[in-house]
């Protein structure tokens, strides 16, 4: 298991550089230049190359990409064309209001949505799975950010109970930092909730017509143990699978959510990035999204494992 | 181990009494803004974005400011004296003025913060050409000479559109101009707090109880800048409705640029008041390429002009409220000292489309494509962009509209090259007022040709005419000049004003002494 570990962390290596490639490149290929909209309205095309040169955009492709890798390679992403602040700086000021909406979401998505799930395949073509399945089909269907303007509207406007925007660190206090992310992540949750239940209800129906929980009603075991300790277990894999690459897919719901709510997050630094064309925010960025692309991907592959004896690596 | 005592509960219950009030004087002492834009860099001389305006007009003091007249008065100036025949600029700073780091501001800072800001901006550059020399003479007094006379030096000092000349230490301003500062020590009314900037997030502001302000009230961008508190918070918000939520549920107290569409709501809010704070707002342009076909030709441009609607525009730019936009619009801002009605009848008129295409037949438009660049992502310019296609095609040109970001956008615009090689034929973009207020800082209205704003017109006789104004030695003679430039312009067409913007800013009726006249200043304002 071990050496499978290290075999993986190992392979991240190639791919990021495919990534740092690929992201480089395209950048560089890419319409806009941040000189110009650094020189803005009034400038002249003197001014504008002036800048240029002063940023070292008018190097040579071959050059900037191996000042980049070389600087890469020893841990530094760079610094911010515009605010001239170390992209590593930037990222970290921002990572932990992402991270936070993404873990809240998570937590809520999971203890939603497959019970639900269960339930709904308990339940088969009863009023409670003909609900689950409409909203599921309401999850999918309503755009986060309409969700998420409702959301705002009932519970920040009209009952205030909870606050409309911002973000507030984990370290001001747990009810602080709590607040500011429920309505952001049932926001974003939504979609993630409709399709756990609906990957969990299709796959435990599947399961619940195997020979073996026929067994398990035959030995007279309960209805929650038969559903929760023999069913959802070997449900488990589809449904890990699908977490995960929610889990990935939030990275993207983030960037809107973010915005909605004004959270201070790294979606709403990418896309400030690209705007601006911020050629070392977004390069930074999107490399760590890669990263955690990756790490969650080994993630599932040994989440596997605890559900599934049969999986070994 | 950690015992509990007495004592201990008692201080605990104690401070957990007294912590809600200190939380809610800090409140009460702190205005949380929202900009109208994230601040991405904090170099007011090295960038010319209005939010880094802003941010610089926080921190930084000038030696003149405009008043609500728009005419300048000292600010860190005493006075001056003018020798010379006016080539020769003796200025006095006023007593007490301190940088952020407690030392004293000197001539010495004076003379290169001017010199930095003489490189980049417009009329700064006017000086850069003009200079003979700049010296201090001693702590308090420096002195600029001139190859000749400028009468408008002191506005050009204290004009509140950028680049400002922001008054730095001299350790600061001698950074390359084509280079950020590193060293935000500022000379303003406000302290900016690096260490709680995040950009797209926060920007924090302490007062500066340094600061020493004239003791006179407060005239816009002169007189006295009192600060009633003691943190002031930029709060981003990129979506128009998360910012008009905050301010309904009372998160933030002002909001810089509500979306037009949403100021019926805040209306309906009697806590919150929607005033007209900028009396310049923005000048709807739109820019022609003067280097290829069809707008290289004059009466190509001309034969637009008659069936231009301001009207159309200012609708689809802010809506229907008619106190939301101003037409017609000249080639100077309305409401500014050298607006004036010099053949404006051209776009005041009754529109006819018939005598537009008639005019575009006679002027041997040969139905050449026209590139029409649209910024996308700043829905103004999308909505002017949208208008003026449908303009032209119902006139009659060959209308290529291409969509694209902000970011594209600005650098589509410096390419010099055809239609067919990736360039332009025309665009349409919004001005500050206070730039497009005079000829010195007025880019649209320049004719030098390679050298000039997009478009790269050469028209000599408006280059003759702004350098009459710099020269001019009163308003009256300023207001001639001015109305003469606005007939060139109908005849040459370096670009067609399409209406005057004029936004509004939203603010917590709890804010008292907010001050009118341009951008959001935050001295003078207090909480009630």
């Amino acid at each position: 298991m071990f050496a499978y570990i290290v075999r993986r962390v190992l392979a991240t290596i190639p791919v990021m550089a495919i990534v740092a490639l690929f992201v480089f490149s395209l950048l560089y290929i890419a319409p806009g230049d941040p000189a110009a909209v650094i020189a803005g309205d009034q400038a002249t095309p003197d001014d504008v190359e002036r800048i240029r040169a002063s940023l070292g955009l008018d190097r040579p492709y071959l050059v900037r990409f191996g000042a980049w890798v070389w600087d890469i390679a020893r841990g530094d992403l760079g610094v911010s064309i515009f605010t001239n602040l170390p992209v590593s700086t930037m990222i970290q000021q921002r990572i932990e209001p992402t991270l936070s909406l993404m873990i809240v979401t998570l937590i809520l998505a999971i203890t939603v949505a497959v019970p639900m799930g269960v339930v709904a395949a308990w339940r088969q073509g009863t009023t409670i799975d003909r609900a689950v399945m409409a909203f599921a089909v309401l999850g999918f269907s309503v755009p986060v950010f309409v969700v998420g303007y409702m959301l705002a509207y009932i519970f920040a406007l009209e009952l205030d109970w909870l606050p409309v925007q911002g973000y507030t660190p984990f370290s001001r206090g747990f009810w602080p930092w709590l607040q500011n992310l429920i309505l952001p992540a049932i926001a974003l949750g939504s979609v993630y909730i409709a399709l756990i239940a609906r990957i969990t209800r299709a796959t435990m129906l599947e399961v619940l017509q195997q020979d073996y929980i026929r067994t398990a009603k035959a030995k007279g075991l309960g209805q929650r143990a038969i559903l929760f300790v023999h069913a959802l277990k070997n449900a488990a894999v589809p449904i890990i699978t699908i977490i995960g690459i929610g889990l990935a897919g939030l990275i993207g719901g983030a960037v809107v959510t973010e915005s909605v709510f004004a959270i201070p997050g790294l979606g709403r630094l990418t896309v400030d990035a690209i705007l601006r064309r911020d050629y070392p925010v977004i390069q930074g960025v999107v490399l760590l999204f890669s990263f955690v692309y990756v790490l969650v991907n080994l993630a599932i592959d040994l989440a596997y494992t605890l559900f599934d004896p049969r999986i070994r690596y | 181990m950690m015992q509990t005592t007495r004592r201990g509960v008692l201080g605990a219950a104690g401070a957990a009494l007294v912590a809600p009030r200190l939380a809610s004087a800090q409140a009460a002492s702190t205005l949380r803004f929202v900009p109208q834009a994230n601040l991405s860099n904090i170099d007011p001389v090295w960038s010319t974005a209005v939010v880094v305006r802003n941010h610089g007009l926080m921190i930084y003091d000038t030696l003149y400011g405009l008043g609500a007249d728009f005419q300048p008065k000292p600010q860190m100036a005493a006075g001056h004296e003018i020798s010379d025949e006016g080539r020769r600029w003796t200025i006095t700073l006023r007593p007490g003025l301190r940088f952020h780091d407690g030392t004293p501001v000197l001539a010495r800072d004076c003379v290169a913060s001017i010199a930095r800001w003489a490189k980049r901006d417009v009329l700064g550059q006017r000086l850069d050409g003009l200079l003979e020399g700049m010296r201090a003479i001693d702590d308090t007094r420096f002195e600029i000479r001139m190859k000749k006379a400028w009468p408008g030096l002191a506005f050009a000092l204290g004009k509140p559109s950028a680049n400002i000349c922001a008054i730095m230490p001299e350790r600061v301003a001698q950074t390359d101009p084509f280079q950020q500062i590193q060293d935000f020590t500022g000379s303003g009314p406000f302290r900016f707090l690096r260490d709680e900037f995040r950009s797209g997030d926060r920007i924090v502001y302490a007062k500066f109880d340094g600061y020493t302000s004239r003791d006179e009230p407060t005239d816009f961008m002169a007189g006295g800048k009192p600060v009633h508190f003691n943190r002031v918070e930029w709060h981003v918000m990129p979506d128009p409705s998360t910012a008009a939520a905050a301010l309904q549920n009372n998160e933030v107290d002002w909001w810089e640029t509500p979306l037009s569409d949403l100021l019926p709501l805040l209306r309906r809010n009697r806590d919150i008041a929607v005033e007209m704070v900028s009396a310049a707002g923005n000048l709807g342009v739109l820019r022609f390429n003067f280097l290829h076909p069809p707008f290289d030709n004059p009466a190509v441009r001309r034969a637009i002009l008659p069936a231009l609607d301001q009207r159309a525009f200012m609708d689809a730019a802010i809506g229907t409220d008619p106190e939301m936009s101003h037409v017609p619009a000249g080639a100077f801002t309305p409401g500014m000292p050298l607006a004036n009605e010099a053949g404006l009848e051209v776009l005041s008129g009754p529109r006819d489309l018939a005598a537009a295409q008639r005019a575009l037949r006679d002027s041997g438009y040969a139905g050449q494509r026209v590139a029409m660049l649209s910024g996308t992502d700043i829905p103004i310019l999308q909505n002017l962009s949208v208008v003026a296609a449908d303009l032209l095609r119902r006139i009659g040109f060959n209308v290529d509209l291409q969509s694209m970001d902000w970011g594209t956008h600005i650098q589509r615009r410096t390419n010099r090259g055809p239609v067919d090689q990736g360039g332009w034929s025309a665009f349409c973009t919004t001005w500050e007022g206070f730039d497009v207020s005079v000829p010195g800082s007025h880019q649209p209205i320049r004719g030098h040709g390679s050298a000039a704003w997009a478009g790269w017109p050469t028209i000599p006789r408006l280059e003759e005419l702004r350098e009459a104004w710099f020269e001019a030695p009163d308003l009256a003679a300023e207001r001639r000049i001015a109305e003469e430039m606005q007939r060139v312009v109908w005849q040459e067409v370096p670009f067609i004003p399409l209406g005057q913007v004029r936004p509004r800013m939203a603010f917590r009726r709890s804010l008292t002494g907010v001050v009118k006249g341009g951008p959001a200043l935050f001295w003078g304002v207090r909480r009630a």
